[in-house]
């Protein structure tokens, strides 16, 4: 597959490389290491920047007012905007703007009146509930909230657990098992308001990634009412499938901006650092972890170029888009691995951003489906069939 | 699985009691005489000395501190978070220290029984 740049896609990369360099690197010389968020007047300021660019909303479909980026530039951008501290979770710190979540597109047109474009507009939060106690890689046969109906409304009962920002959001779309009998058929999507009787988040949960956590929520007889039922009843996963497997792509693309990042730091530390009267880079132990950090790099990246290439031409996608997320995942977290272990101690300390790198692409080996259930999706590709 | 709220004892707050605080990073609270907490905080990655110099500086920006009490934590923005969150729902506003967080969204939780 042939990834020459075209002019256009040149010029628009190195605009966003110059934005991470000269906007985002220098701001968090003043941020905890571990933090998400911009101060208020950095944050206005550089979305005022993203938008006089013509760079806000870039995941908005370009019906929706975004400005219609195909996924191939997407993907480019992705790999430079997350070269920086927080880069992984929140690259360029969201000044770029959101697309909100992928479900709330295939809502009906009051619903994307209360829901989608207060998002897109930045007023209101969402969160996605899937996951609940009892699993959360096979959601079909793992979910155990329900959703009864009472008239015009439906009662929701049940748990969710590992839920991101649901504490500060205002609204959540939520699964709940409508027909017991009918498995992955019987599974309801809602919109349920946070502000709803009987919704509780009853903690936090600490991970590895302390900005961006999760929170354990709790749903006690909570009445919705049947105009947020979003898409079809019994139909829940029916909906955004598509958006789904696309969202793989530049997610990632983030583990490869990290790991790219982490490959130029080994390098000018091999460079630079001196032990037994030489510097590192002239180690054959050292040149050999960054030749297999390069790899990964460019195994990862070529994967991700050509999922994106295909979804944007129209063919279909899902086994590269899982092929990628699972290739880049792990191929990023082993650069970032090798990338310590040449800068030795200040590999471990929180003056660089290589620590947080390494818990959080962690989480990437399990978050937007688990690597090995992106294992089963090319396997029932492949191979054919289902499986169980 | 820690309790939500920060149910360490409170120490006193005297030079003594902060020299033997631990260099590592976490979250605290800086109460008055009363045991009303002033301020939520955390040591984060770039605190001198941790929770040592963290609860120092914090507490020198109270005339009525009197007392702290901290936990040992490397997620501490998720469990400064979480401890902001909670003390917003038990007690309806945050304390003084915290109360400017611009336009700052605190979670809402909603933990049992106190
Ligand atoms: C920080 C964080 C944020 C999250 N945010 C959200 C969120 O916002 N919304 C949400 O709904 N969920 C969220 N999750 C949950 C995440 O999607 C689940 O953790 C994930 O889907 C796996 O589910 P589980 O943890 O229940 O593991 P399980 O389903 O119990 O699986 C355990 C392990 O077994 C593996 N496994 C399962 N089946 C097979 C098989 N057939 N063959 C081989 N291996 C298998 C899995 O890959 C996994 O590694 C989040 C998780 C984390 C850690």
């Amino acid at each position: 597959m042939d990834f020459e740049l075209t002019a256009e896609q040149r010029l628009i990369l190195e605009t966003v490389r110059r934005f991470v360099h000269e906007e985002i690197v220098p701001l968090e010389a003043d941020l905890d290491p571990d933090a998400s968020e911009l101060p208020p007047h950095h944050r206005e300021r550089l979305v005022a920047m993203t938008k006089e660019l013509g760079f806000y909303g870039l995941d908005i479909p370009e019906e929706y007012g975004g400005p219609g980026i195909d996924l191939v530039t997407r993907t480019l951008m992705a790999f430079e905007m997350a070269q920086h501290r927080a880069g992984l979770y929140a690259p360029c710190y969201g000044v770029f703007g959101g697309a909100g979540l992928a479900q709330l597109y295939e809502a009906d047109d009051d619903q994307k009146e209360r829901y989608l474009h207060p998002v897109l507009r930045g007023e209101k939060r969402g969160f996605f509930a899937l996951t609940e106690p009892s699993g959360g890689s096979d959601p079909a046969r793992a979910i155990r909230t329900t959703a009864v109906r009472d008239g015009d409304d439906w009662i929701v009962d049940g748990e969710k657990t590992f839920i991101s920002g649901a504490d500060k959001a205002d609204f959540g779309i939520v699964f709940a098992r409508t027909d017991p009998e009918l498995g992955r058929k019987g599974i309801t999507c809602f919109l349920v308001d946070t502000d709803m009787p009987g919704f509780r988040v009853r903690r936090i949960i600490h991970t590895l990634r302390s900005t961006h956590y999760a929170a354990e929520l709790e749903f006690n007889r909570v009445r919705v009412p049947g105009r947020n039922v979003l898409g079809e009843v019994n139909q829940g996963f029916a909906i955004a499938n598509d958006r789904l497997s696309r969202n793989r792509i530049p997610y990632a693309a983030g583990c490869i901006g990290v790991a790219l990042k982490a490959q130029e730091m080994a390098i000018a530390y091999a460079k630079a650092r001196k032990t037994f009267g030489d510097y590192l880079s002239t180690r054959q132990a050292v040149q050999w972890m960054i030749v297999d950090n390069e790899i990964d790099l460019r195994t990862g990246r070529a994967l991700t170029l050509e999922a994106a290439a295909r979804a944007d031409a129209g063919k279909p996608f899902r086994t590269e888009a899982a092929i990628c997320k699972l290739v880049a995942s792990e191929g990023a977290s082993r650069v970032v691995d090798r990338s310590m272990q040449i800068h030795g101690g200040y590999g471990m300390t929180k003056d660089l951003p290589l620590e947080r790198w390494y818990r959080e692409l962690r989480i990437r080996r399990v978050g937007e489906g688990p690597n090995e259930i992106q294992r089963l999706i090319v396997a029932r590709d492949v191979i054919g069939g289902s499986f169980h | 699985m820690t309790g939500v709220r920060l149910g360490k004892p409170w120490r006193d707050l005297d030079d003594a009691g902060i020299a033997a605080l631990p260099g590592q990073l976490g979250v605290f609270q800086i109460g008055d005489a009363e045991g009303v907490v002033l301020e939520l905080g955390f040591a984060g990655g770039r605190s001198r000395f941790g929770l040592r110099s963290a609860i120092a500086e914090t507490a020198a920006k109270h005339e009525r501190a009197a007392r702290f009490r901290y936990e040992v934590t490397m997620q501490y923005w998720s469990r400064f978070e979480e401890l902001l969150a909670v003390y917003l729902a038990d007690h309806g506003e945050l304390p003084v220290g915290n109360a400017d967080r611009g336009d700052r969204r605190i979670g809402r939780i909603a933990a049992p029984g106190r």
